[in-house]
This record gives C-alpha cells, structure tokens and sequence, in this order.
C-alpha cells in the first residue's frame, strides 16, 4: 500500500515545522482544532451544506468530446472546478478554514495572495461568515491581478501591497507570517495552497480532496470504472492534492502533476521546483526549493501568477521520490496554446494556471488509447487572465 | 559538564551584579570590511557578546529594520560563506553568536557550517526558524563543540512548552519580548514580567529578553528584570547611521540598571 508518511507532519523527508517559536503554539492549536472540527458531524455538514449551495457543488465532471477528437487518444474528462464560486478550486480550503477559524473563536483572518484567486477566495468566505480579513499581495502580482484586488475591496477585505523582493507570491507569504507572528492571538492565517509548516498542507489537501472524490464518484457513474490518468498543474500543489489524493491507492491510475516550466526550464526563468530538484526550508517546510548555492531563495518565473512560487508543497515533494506521481512542467508558450486550445475546442476559457495541466494533458492523450480514461482538473476559468493572455499574444488570436 | 563559554560570559557579568548586554549587528552592512572594525568596537565599548547576523532573502522573523540591513549586506554580495571564512580570517576573545535562517545553513551543509564555526571562535547559533522539535538537524552535530544552540522562547508559547524548552536550553534562554517580529517597540504586554520570573524559574541558563528593546530606558527596564538584554534594530539603526555614542547609551544604560 502507497501511503504518505505523517508522523510530526512529515511526509517521507519532507514538511515539518520550521517556524518561529511564536508560531508553535498557533500550529499546535489549529492541529487540534482540525482533527476535532473534522470528527465533528455538525461542522462536516455545516461545511458540506456551504459546499452545496454557496459554492455550487458538486461541480460537473464534462466530457470534452471536440478536445478529445481534436487529440485522437484517451476520452477527457474535465473536472470543472472553473464552475465554483469565485472561478477556481480556492473557494474549498478558504471556506473551510474561515469555518474553522470561527470555530477557533478568531474572528480576522490574515492571507497571502498570488493570482488574487486565493484572495478572492478568502475575503469572499470572510465576508460570508463575518470574519475580519487583510490580504497581503506582492505589488507585482497587483499590477498583474488589478481586478482581483479590486474584487477584495469590493468583498470588504483590506489588501496590502508587497514591495519587497520581486513583489510577487513569495514576499506575500512572507508578509503574511510577519503578520501573523504580530496576531497571532486573535488571527488565523489562512494559506492558500498545499505548502507551509504542519498542519497546513494536511489541512489544505483535507479541504481540497472533494475534488477528487467527486472525481472518483463522477467517473465511475459515467464510465463505470476508474480513470487511466489524471492530470492536474502545480503551484503550491493544492488543487493536484486534493484531486490526486483520492487516487494515491488506486495504483493503476498514473498521477501527472504539471509545473510551471515559465520561459524553459533550461533558461532558469522558471517556477519548476521539482524538475531542478534542490532541497531545503521555506516557509516553515522542508520542500524542492528553487534555491542559489547560498541557500538564498530564488525568485520563480510564470506567465501565470498562480504557479509563481519557488516550491512544491511537501506531500507532493514525497509523491515524487516515492515515484507515485509524474511531475513535468510546461513552459508560457505551451500554456498560451491550452488557452486558446480549450476555448475554441470547447467553449471554455480557462485559467493560465490550468491550461498548463490542459497542455499537457492534450499530448498525453494522443499516445494514449481510445479506450482509455484521462481527467484534467480544471482548476480555474480564465476572465482574471483575459488581459495577461491579450498582451502575451501582442493583442491578437493566434 | 562543562558550562558553555556563551553561558559563563553571561554569569561572569551577572557575578559583578550587572546585567548582561549582547547587541545584534548585520554583518557585510556597510561592506564585510568593516565586520572586524565592528566586533572590536563592540567589544570594548562593553558587550558580553555579539551576535552577529547573517542576511538572508526571506527573514520572516525580522522587521523593517534589519530587513533593510540585511537588504544592504545582500547587495554587497554577502553570504554565510563568506562571513564564516571572514571570521576565520581574525579571531577575537570575545563570545560570537551566529543568528542564520536555516536553509544557508543546509545548503552550506550542517556538519561542515558547524566545523568553520568552530575555527572562526563562534560560540553560539540562533536559528529563528528552527524550533525545538526540529533541533535534531543541527544538535548532533554540535555535541562537543561548545557552540550553544540558543533557543527562542516566546510569549505565546504555553507554560508546558517554556518550562520543556527553557529545561533543555544552551547558552541562554532567549526571551522573545513580544508577539512579533524584531523591531522598534513603544510597549510591550502588561503580563511579560510573569512570563520572566517563570522563566527564570526553570531555566537552568541565563534569561536575556529581546526582541523590540531599543531605547536606553527599555534597556535599563528589562536589564532590571532579566539576566540581560539583546539589542538588535537600535544597533543596526547606529552603526547605519554612523552613531556610535547611540551604542555606547545603551550600554551604560545596562550597567546602570539595578536588578529587582
Ligand atoms: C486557477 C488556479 N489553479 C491553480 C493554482 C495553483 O495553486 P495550487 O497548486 O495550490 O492549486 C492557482 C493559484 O492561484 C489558481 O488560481
């Protein structure tokens, strides 16, 4: 059996808790929290019953049947959480983490934001339950996300600009912990991906997995069977957790996770940590690290603000030295084209991040059978990314 | 056992009736150059010890100050390596503690970061991000070496876990003097007194506060109360700002300060 590790938050090498000792108490109080707010009937359904009819869940598993001809291989399926609240799979983890925050009795929530989709995504559950929110976003990102900030303001959440370091998804994280060591007493940090010091991934893949049980109900009613392959794209990891997560024992479907491989991997303008395989602590977890011989943390490099960050979370790290996942990347020109692929093969445009999985995806299809069973995770739609794709593509359809 | 060299600097002042004062200063801030020039300055104006900080790219620990500083220093090109082969190079009586983020310290590599902090005389390391269960990456590797790994114990931490800490700390205990990061403070919580004489109880090292102190009136008020004082920001802020009588204020106000 294929089981990741969790013992002090580990899984295999990876995770642990490199934080300031301010933290640890924090961490100590969310664990349990957790685990009693997860044995809690009631805050299972309450959670469930947002799920249902606040964020439009269960989301379609969509059989792509123009992409698949167009491919001429494996029958897609995309899983559609483009179709949430909010546009995009953030909605499950920021939800559940404002409902545990309440439960916590801390009623301001702190959180970084990279693409804006997370911030979205928390200042919209804030709003929904009453909570105080502040979003930190590298000023960077702002400039690229400019609607998204405004989004945020509009949901009533203060958004604080970055200017440190590149000004992008990292330094927000950084602000944001800096924060939260400052309030810790009366704050909860919500992260928004599968990545920081434990419990954090455990808790963002717990909120995230509906995606692949979904997946996994979804696919057996139409195809009667379990998926060949799944495909998902990784930033911090969260969507491809909580989807492959699911899946992790069912060893005859192959896990694909997809990063960011910006410029070319070759070119260092990248965010693919796994691919340059370099190891080391950020953030509170020992993770791939894109990272100089000193130790100093390098910037990532993405057309899509979402997959911006120098590391993958620490389960997925694991995956990949157990062999369980394939991780391969995708550069901005190869994402360009799933844009454009997906919204002219199917009518749907979706977010730069997932048109790295979609991508790949497409080439993994046509050396697979037609008998065969491939789902992408759509994790996010496109309107936020309109403009960047415009611009990227000198203002005209390819 | 024998008591660390960090330790015994720290009671030998405590002996004369004084409190102990230990200042942080950002090293390659103003050039590596001057790292030496800063040490010896330091020392003879009256430190017990020195820390000595090392930049890194994400020092989620650290305010705007020595962010900045550190901002500075990595510029410069600055780097742990070269600090430690820096402080190889002239070595000095006075106890250094080193004060690193961890992953300089994995990617020089444990055992051989801790082989060049023993030729360069350093005495003690800071890890703030390194907490007391994950201590085992670097504690085997420093058995015998009479480097102390100081831990930071923090106001929020609950009573089990200070007691647990502060029983097993090396060097000293080093306070965190509020809920945050390094910085300039106007106030700090009304029930931090508590959180040091509990301390003090079970520590079996001496108690220094930190984090926050920058004036000569907080000095005085914590040297008053704990076994020493760290000043950090007002002694990057100084040595910026070419102000080295600054310095020398907040060391006399230490040596001043009568314990309660
Ligand atoms: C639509 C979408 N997909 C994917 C991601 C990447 O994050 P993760 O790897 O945590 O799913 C983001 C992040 O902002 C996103 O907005």
């Amino acid at each position: 059996m294929i089981q990741t590790v969790e013992g002090k938050g580990r899984y295999g090498r990876f995770g642990g808790q490199y934080v300031p000792e301010t933290l640890m108490g924090a961490l100590s109080e969310l664990e349990e929290a957790h685990d009693s707010a997860l044995a809690d009937q009631e805050f299972i359904e309450q959670l469930n019953g947002y799920l249902k009819d606040f964020v439009g869940r269960e989301n379609p598993l969509y059989f792509a049947e123009r992409l698949t001809e167009a491919a001429g291989g494996a029958r897609i399926y995309l899983k559609r959480e483009d179709l949430n609240h909010t546009g995009a799979h953030k909605i499950n983890n920021a939800l559940g983490q404002a409902l545990l925050a309440k439960r916590m009795g801390k009623r301001k929530i702190v959180a970084e934001t990279g693409a804006g989709q997370h911030g979205v995504a928390t200042a919209t559950a804030c709003a929904l339950l009453g909570l105080e929110c502040v979003v930190f976003m590298g000023k960077e990102d702002i400039r690229r996300q400019e609607l998204n900030v405004f989004r945020m303001e509009l949901l009533g959440t203060r958004v604080e600009s970055v200017d440190k370091g590149a000004g992008t998804l990292k330094d927000a994280v950084n602000e944001a912990l800096r924060y939260w060591v400052a309030h810790v007493e009366d704050t909860h940090y919500i992260l928004g991906s599968a990545l920081g010091p434990h419990p954090f991934p455990k808790i963002v893949r717990d909120f995230q997995q509906v995606i692949g049980q979904e997946t996994k109900r979804q696919i057996v009613e139409k195809e009667g069977r379990l998926p060949d392959a799944v495909v998902a794209c990784i930033g911090g990891g969260s969507n491809a957790i909580g989807m492959f997560h699911p899946f992790v024992e069912d060893e005859n479907v192959a896990l694909y996770g997809v990063e960011a491989a910006g410029g070319g991997i070759s070119t260092g303008q990248h965010a693919a940590a796994i691919a340059e395989a370099k190891e080391g602590v950020l953030h509170g977890a020992y993770m791939y690290v894109l990272q100089d011989e000193d130790g100093f943390i390098q910037e990532a490099h993405s057309i899509s603000a979402g997959l911006d960050y120098p590391a993958v979370g620490p389960e997925h790290c694991h995956l990949h030295d157990i062999g369980r996942v394939h991780y391969t990347s995708v550069t901005d020109a190869e994402a360009l084209e799933g844009v454009q692929l997906l919204a002219q093969k199917e009518g749907i445009i979706p977010a730069l991040e997932s048109a790295h999985a979609i991508h790949f995806a497409f080439g993994l299809a046509k050396e697979m059978h037609p008998d065969e069973i491939l789902v992408v995770c759509l994790s996010g739609r496109g309107d936020k990314d309109v403009q960047t794709v415009r611009d990227a593509l000198g203002g005209g359809v390819q | 056992m024998n008591e660390f060299t960090l330790t015994m600097a720290i009671r030998k002042r405590n002996e004369k009736g004084q409190s102990a004062f230990i200042p942080y200063m950002m090293a390659g801030d103003g050039g590596l150059d001057m790292l030496h020039e800063r040490i010896s300055f330091l020392e003879e104006a009256g430190a017990d010890a020195i820390e000595i900080g090392i930049p890194f790219s994400d020092p989620v620990a650290d305010g705007e100050v020595i962010q900045e500083a550190g901002s500075r220093a990595l510029k410069r090109g600055v780097t742990l390596r070269k600090v430690m082969s820096e402080l190889q190079a002239q070595l000095h009586s006075i106890p250094l503690v080193v004060m690193t983020y961890l992953n300089p310290v994995l990617a020089y590599g444990v055992s051989e970061f801790v082989e060049d902090c023993k030729r360069a005389g350093v005495k003690g390391l800071i890890i703030p991000d390194l907490p007391h269960e994950e201590r085992g990456l670097l504690s085997d590797a420093l058995i015998g070496k009479d480097i102390a790994l100081v831990p930071l114990i923090s106001l929020t931490s609950s009573l089990e876990r200070i007691e647990k800490n502060a029983r097993k700390a090396e060097g000293f205990v080093y306070a965190v003097t509020v809920n945050g990061i390094t910085g300039v403070r106007s106030s700090f919580a009304s029930d931090l007194m508590d959180h040091l004489t509990v301390l003090k109880g079970v520590s079996n090292v001496p108690v220094l506060a930190g984090f926050g102190i920058s004036t000569p009136e907080q000095v005085r008020h914590f040297s008053s109360i704990a076994d020493g004082v760290i000043v950090g920001s007002a002694i990057v802020t100084a040595f910026h700002e070419e102000n080295l009588e600054k310095i020398q204020s907040l060391i006399e106000a230490s040596r001043t300060a009568v314990s309660q």
